[in-house]
C-alpha cells in the first residue's frame, strides 16, 4: 500500500493491512517457486519472511516419484515449471516433460492427444489460465471424449494477491463443475496433493485438480487415505457443520476451535471432490447439524456451495440454516492474499464471525 | 489400405488385383481411377447420408474428397480389424465437419458395418455431424470444434516418439480453420518439438462460412507462414489423386526432424456446380429432384478438368 495513502482514502469497506515490508507476504515465488534462486545473502530479499518452513510445492517431486514406477505419467507445462514445480519432474524426467511456452489452450490439446495414446498427462499452469482460458478444450477434448487428462490449476483463487483479477481463478470450480464426465478435487495440503495425484492416477477420465499457492498451512500431518468422491470429516460437532474445500479447510479447523470455545459444537468436513459431490455426506451435514455453512476460496455463484444448496434443497430439507460463503460476485480489490482473506472473512477469524452470523 | 469392398458390392481394388504382367505405369493409372472412384463414394454417399439427417455439410467434404480417398485407401497404415492398434497411423480431422464423408470410408473398409450408417444423426446414433472416437471405429480423436486439431495430433506424435512407435500422425485442417490461434501454437510446438512424423493437410478450399477466406480473414501465404514456423512445405492440386499420391510418398518418414505441411489446392463444393465456391452450401439440404440431380451429377466422378468454375481463384487478394 501506498505510504502517501492514508487509510480514510480507502474504498468503502476496505480495512487496512499492516505496510511491508514487515508486513507483506512473499509474492516472489509465485513466479520463482519455492527454491532459492540467485545467490542472495539475506533469505528476505525474495520475501518478506523466511520462506525456509514453508511447505513447498510438492507437484513436481511426487509426480516424478510416481513415474519411477509408471510409465504412463506425463507432465506437460506453460511456461510456469517453476511456479509449479514441474521443475523438479523434469530434472528426473525430462523426455517425458513437455513445455510448450505461453500456450495453454495447447497445452491442454497436446495432452489430450498424448492422452489418447495411452498416456495419463498433468498439465499445469496457473488456475485462471488452465481453467478459464483453457475451459472448451477441457470441455471437448478431455471431459467430452473421457481421456485421462489432470488439467492441474495452481494458484488459485486470490492466493495470487495483488497480481489480480487476471491472475485470480474465483470462477474455475463454477465453471468446471458444470462440465460433465469431468472430476473437480481440490487439494487441501501438500500430504493431500500427494493423495490426490496418486488416487488421480487410475480414475477413469478427465480431472481437474485445484491447487493453492504451495504455502498452504498444513491439514494432515501424513499423506491421507482417500477416494476420490468421498469426503472427509476432520472434526466432530453437533451444532453447526462446515463443509469446506481445498485452501479453506485450515482456516474452517481454526473457526471451529474457536467456536467449540463459544459453545458452538462444530463438525469440518474437506469436501475435496466437489464433483462427484458426497451427496450423503451433505444429507448427513443437514440431518446432524441445524446449520450448515460452505466456505470456499471462489465466487460464491455456481461453487461447491450451490452444490450443496442444490442438493439440500432437491432433498426437501427443512429447518437447517444454510449459508455459501465466499467472495461474492465482485471483482476483489487489491492486496496481499492474507489482507484479502480477511477483508472477505475467510481466515479463521471470519469463517468464525459469518458462523456466528449464521447461528444468530 | 487392403479392404476396399464398397457397401452391397464386391470390387476389388484393381491395384491389388493387378497380375504381374502389368507394367508399373498401368497399375498406378488403375490404382488412381479406383482413387476417383472412392472419392466418388464419399460424395455420393455425403448426400445420402445428409438426406437423412435433413442437412449437411456437403460443399467441405467434396473439397476434401481426394484426401480422404488418398489417405484411407492408399496412404494410412491401419488396419479396421485393430482399430486400436498402438502402432497405427492416426488421423485428426480439425474440420470435424467432413465426419459426414469420412464415416462411409470407415465403413467401406471395414470397421463398421455399412448398415449402421442408415443412423446417421437420429437419436441415439453413433454417428453425428461431427466425429466421436468413443462410438466410431476408426476415429482417432472426437472433433468438431476448430483450431484443436493440431495440437491433439501434435500430442499424439509426441506420444508416438515417447513409445518408440514409428507410426505418422496426420491432421486435416480447413484454411478458414488457420484463423484460429491456436493452430499457431500447434504449429510452434510442433517444430520446436520437430515432429517429423507430423503431417498437417490443409484442405485450401478457398470458402469459409461467410464467403471467400481472402475476404474474411486473409490466411495466405500459408505455405510461408508455416514454413516462417519451422515446417517443411508444398503445394499440391488437391483433387488430383496422382499429385496426392506422389506427394505424399515424397514426404519424409522420420522423427527428429521438421514437421510436414501439405496445402492442398481444393475448391469448396467440388464436383456438383451449384455448390462449387458458392458461401451458400457450406450447410444444404437436397430434396426431391435437386437431390436426384445431384446424384446424377455425381455419378460419373470428377471429369479431368472439372466442371465450371473449378479453377482456384488467383487474383491478388487469393493469394
Amino acid at each position: 500500500m501506498s505510504t502517501t495513502r492514508s487509510p480514510s482514502t480507502l474504498p468503502e469497506g476496505l480495512a487496512p493491512d499492516a505496510p511491508g515490508p514487515t508486513g507483506s507476504q512473499d509474492q516472489s515465488e509465485i513466479f520463482n517457486g519455492t527454491a532459492q534462486v540467485g545467490a542472495l545473502k539475506d533469505s528476505r530479499s525474495r520475501d518478506g519472511n523466511d520462506v525456509r518452513d514453508v511447505p513447498a510445492f510438492v507437484f513436481g517431486e511426487e509426480l516424478a516419484d510416481l513415474a519411477d514406477v509408471d510409465p504412463r505419467v506425463v507432465v506437460l507445462t506453460a511456461d510456469l515449471a517453476r511456479a509449479n514445480r514441474a521443475n523438479d519432474f523434469a530434472a528426473r524426467h525430462p523426455s517425458r516433460f513437455v513445455n510448450v511456452g505461453i500456450a495453454e489452450k495447447n497445452m491442454i490439446s497436446v495432452a489430450a492427444g498424448m492422452a489418447s495414446c495411452g498416456y495419463v498427462p498433468f498439465a499445469a499452469t496457473f488456475a485462471s489460465f488452465a481453467a478459464l482460458l483453457g475451459c472448451e478444450q477441457i470441455r471437448t477434448d478431455c471431459a467430452y471424449p473421457r481421456m485421462p487428462v489432470r488439467v492441474v490449476g495452481h494458484h488459485s483463487g486470490m492466493s495470487m494477491g495483488f497480481y489480480g483479477t487476471s491472475h485470480h481463478s474465483l470462477e474455475d470450480l463454477g465453471l468446471m463443475r458444470c462440465i460433465a464426465d469431468l472430476t473437480v478435487v481440490c487439494a487441501t495440503d501438500a500430504n493431500h496433493l500427494r493423495a490426490v495425484l496418486r488416487a488421480s492416477l487410475d480414475h477413469p477420465g478427465a480431472m481437474y485438480i485445484r491447487l493453492g499457492r504451495g504455502r498452504d498451512p498444513e491439514v494432515y500431518p501424513e499423506v491421507p487415505t482417500i477416494e476420490i468422491g468421498t469426503a472427509v470429516r476432520l472434526r466432530e460437532g453437533t451444532d453447526l457443520t462446515i463443509l469446506t474445500t481445498g485452501t479453506q479447510v485450515r482456516a474452517c479447523l481454526d473457526a471451529a476451535e474457536q467456536l467449540d470455545a463459544a459453545g458452538v459444537s462444530t463438525r469440518v468436513v474437506d469436501v475435496f471432490t466437489v464433483k462427484p459431490l458426497d451427496v450423503e455426506e451433505v444429507l448427513a451435514a443437514a440431518r446432524d447439524t441445524s446449520a450448515v455453512l460452505v466456505v470456499e476460496e471462489g465466487n460464491v455463484s455456481n461453487g461447491l456451495g450451490t452444490a450443496v444448496g442444490e442438493v439440500l434443497l432437491e432433498a426437501g430439507t427443512t429447518g437447517v440454516r444454510f449459508r455459501r460463503h465466499g467472495v461474492p460476485d465482485e471483482h476483489v480489490p487489491v492486496g496481499p492474499p492474507a489482507a484479502l482473506y480477511a477483508h472477505y472473512r475467510l481466515d479463521a477469524d471470519g469463517v468464525t464471525a459469518v458462523a456466528q452470523d449464521l447461528l444468530r | 489400405m487392403q479392404r476396399t469392398t464398397e457397401a452391397g458390392t464386391t470390387e476389388a481394388r484393381p491395384a491389388a488385383a493387378g497380375g504381374l504382367a502389368d507394367g508399373a505405369a498401368e497399375q498406378d493409372q488403375r490404382l488412381h481411377e479406383h482413387l476417383r472412384d472412392r472419392a466418388r463414394f464419399i460424395r455420393t454417399e455425403t448426400v445420402r447420408l445428409a438426406r437423412i439427417a435433413g442437412a449437411g455439410h456437403y460443399s467441405s467434404v467434396f473439397s476434401a474428397a481426394e484426401l480422404l480417398s488418398v489417405l484411407y485407401y492408399d496412404q494410412l497404415r491401419i488396419d479396421p480389424g485393430a482399430p486400436r492398434a498402438p502402432g497405427r497411423d492416426r488421423v485428426v480431422l480439425g474440420k470435424g465437419h467432413i465426419a459426414i464423408g469420412l464415416y462411409p470410408v470407415l465403413a467401406n473398409l471395414g470397421y463398421f458395418p455399412p448398415s449402421d450408417l442408415d443412423t446417421y444423426t437420429r437419436l441415439g446414433s453413433p454417428f453425428g455431424d461431427h466425429p466421436d472416437m468413443k462410438k466410431v471405429a476408426g476415429v482417432d480423436f472426437s472433433s468438431g470444434s476448430l483450431g484443436h486439431g493440431l495440437s491433439i495430433a501434435a500430442g499424439m506424435a509426441l506420444a508416438g516418439r515417447l513409445s518408440g512407435l514409428p507410426y505418422r500422425t496426420w491432421a486435416v485442417l480447413g484454411d478458414g480453420e488457420l484463423c484460429e490461434g491456436q493452430v499457431w501454437e500447434a504449429a510452434m510446438t510442433a517444430s520446436h518439438y520437430r515432429l517429423g512424423r507430423l503431417v498437417a493437410v490443409v484442405d485450401a478450399n478457398q470458402l469459409s462460412i461467410d464467403g471467400f477466406v481472402s475476404d474474411v480473414m486473409a490466411v495466405e501465404p500459408v505455405e510461408e507462414r508455416f514454413a516462417a514456423f519451422g515446417w517443411q512445405t508444398c503445394r499440391v492440386d488437391g483433387h488430383d489423386v496422382a499429385a496426392l499420391r506422389a506427394c505424399f510418398r515424397s514426404l519424409p518418414d522420420q522423427d527428429d526432424g521438421p514437421p510436414l505441411l501439405v496445402v492442398a489446392d481444393t475448391v469448396k463444393g467440388r464436383g456438383v456446380a451449384r455448390m462449387e465456391l458458392s458461401p451458400d452450401w457450406h450447410v444444404g439440404n437436397l430434396s426431391g429432384q435437386d437431390y436426384d440431380d445431384v446424384l446424377a451429377e455425381l455419378a460419373g466422378g470428377l471429369s479431368p478438368s472439372g466442371p465450371g468454375g473449378t479453377e482456384p481463384r488467383t487474383d491478388g487478394a487469393a493469394r
